[in-house]
């Protein structure tokens, strides 16, 4: 059940920024420092939660394992401009290999 | 993240050209709206099987593509959940990511002026790739076209394969065996990449959530190192503040300094201009 209401919220919280987004008149979210800051927080978080879904174990632990060859592989390929799927694709073959090994 | 597959812009036929743009040019963005909404959709096939490792049923896996369609905000939730996050905290981070959606609706709205009562339905739709490929559109025609052929593939293909991988994820058993546990971080690194070869304060605000988030994951409660990164992002604007006000001081005594404070000004220029 809480499982649902987390489901529930995000796509209900997630759809309302989308429409928010189109609906207000261009310029009211437009001052710089509110910009600047909407658009530098995803990068905050996505570096977060790459570090912390390479890194992490259980709720409080941390570690190095696969992930973190398959995660450089996949920066690598980032690097050399290499398409999105193939980014993703290489993390997870490259993690499965190495646990192979 | 489409910044990364997204072909240049087509190319524009001469100004001579009658009014209405030839099939050619219509033909170049659908072929680059498809590209984009097949290879970034068959990437819902790893959420599904994130989603069914992490607990959620099959239902409440395909629920989030259908409903919430935006792939960090699904990724980051079933991650934060998974991790042992208590749900305040795991919505919080997912709807934290989803903002960015909002900055884009400010930006393709104009460029497509979508009817008002299809705004509702459109909005749905307006995330990273449906952005990426309408902002790189010449015109509001392509635009148009690239937006609605990027976002109906796209929501197509990222559904099916949901579905296709939650299924198969059962039948697959363990799926840190197959690797898919990199799925999801690789995905935000993907997204991630383009944004950070735009200047140097996206990548000290990048550095800097890694070191706060993992400091605070053997200290703080599940699910919060995540929101408590966003504090990178005042932090790294002071720092910015703080050295480039240090440049222009030192900047009247030496040369070295009126050299950094050329820098810094081009990194504001190169800001002010986004």
């Amino acid at each position: 059940m809480t499982v649902w209401i987390a489901v529930l919220a995000t796509a209900f919280g997630c759809y309302l920024c989308k429409l928010l987004g189109l609906s207000v008149p261009a310029g009211l979210l437009d001052r710089p420092a509110v910009r600047r800051f909407a658009e530098l927080a995803p990068i905050a978080l996505l570096a977060a939660l790459t570090a912390l879904q390479t890194f992490g174990q259980g709720t409080h632990g941390l570690t190095v394992d696969a992930r973190a060859v398959g995660l450089a592989a996949a920066g690598i390929a980032l690097w050399r401009r290499a398409p999105f799927l193939v980014v993703v694709l290489l993390a997870v073959v490259v993690t499965a290999l190495v646990r192979l090994l | 993240m489409t910044e990364l597959q997204t072909d240049p812009p087509p190319i524009v036929p001469p100004p001579s050209t009658p009014p209405s743009p030839p099939p050619r040019a219509d033909r170049a963005v659908v072929r680059d709206a498809l590209t984009v909404g097949l290879t970034v959709g068959a990437s819902g096939a790893a959420f599904g099987v994130t989603g069914t490792a992490a607990h959620l049923s099959v239902l409440q896996t395909c629920a989030l593509s259908l409903l919430a369609f935006t792939g960090a905000s699904q990724f980051a939730l079933v991650g934060s959940l998974a991790a042992g996050a208590a749900v305040p905290a795991a919505v919080a981070g997912a709807l934290f990511l989803g903002l960015r959606n909002c900055l884009y609706g400010l930006r393709v709205g104009p460029r497509l002026e979508i009817p008002r009562a299809l705004r509702p339905l459109a909005a749905h739709v307006v995330i990273d790739e449906t952005t990426a490929v309408t902002l790189a559109q010449p015109e509001r025609r392509s635009a148009r076209i690239g937006f609605a052929v990027t976002a109906i593939s796209l929501y197509l293909v990222w559904n099916l394969t949901t579905l296709a991988g939650a299924l198969g994820a059962g039948a697959l058993g363990d799926p840190s065996r197959y690797g898919l546990d990199a799925a999801g971080p690789a995905v935000f690194l993907a997204l991630l990449g383009p944004r950070l070869r735009e200047g140097g304060t996206e990548r000290s605000v990048g550095a800097l959530a890694v070191l706060l988030a993992l400091a605070a994951v053997p200290v703080m409660p599940g699910g919060t190192p995540v929101l408590i990164a966003v504090a990178a992002v005042p932090l790294a604007l002071a720092l910015r503040q703080a050295r480039a006000n240090h440049a222009r001081t030192s900047a009247g005594t030496d040369h070295a300094g009126t050299d950094h404070a050329g820098t810094d000004h081009a990194g504001a220029d190169e800001e002010a201009r986004r």
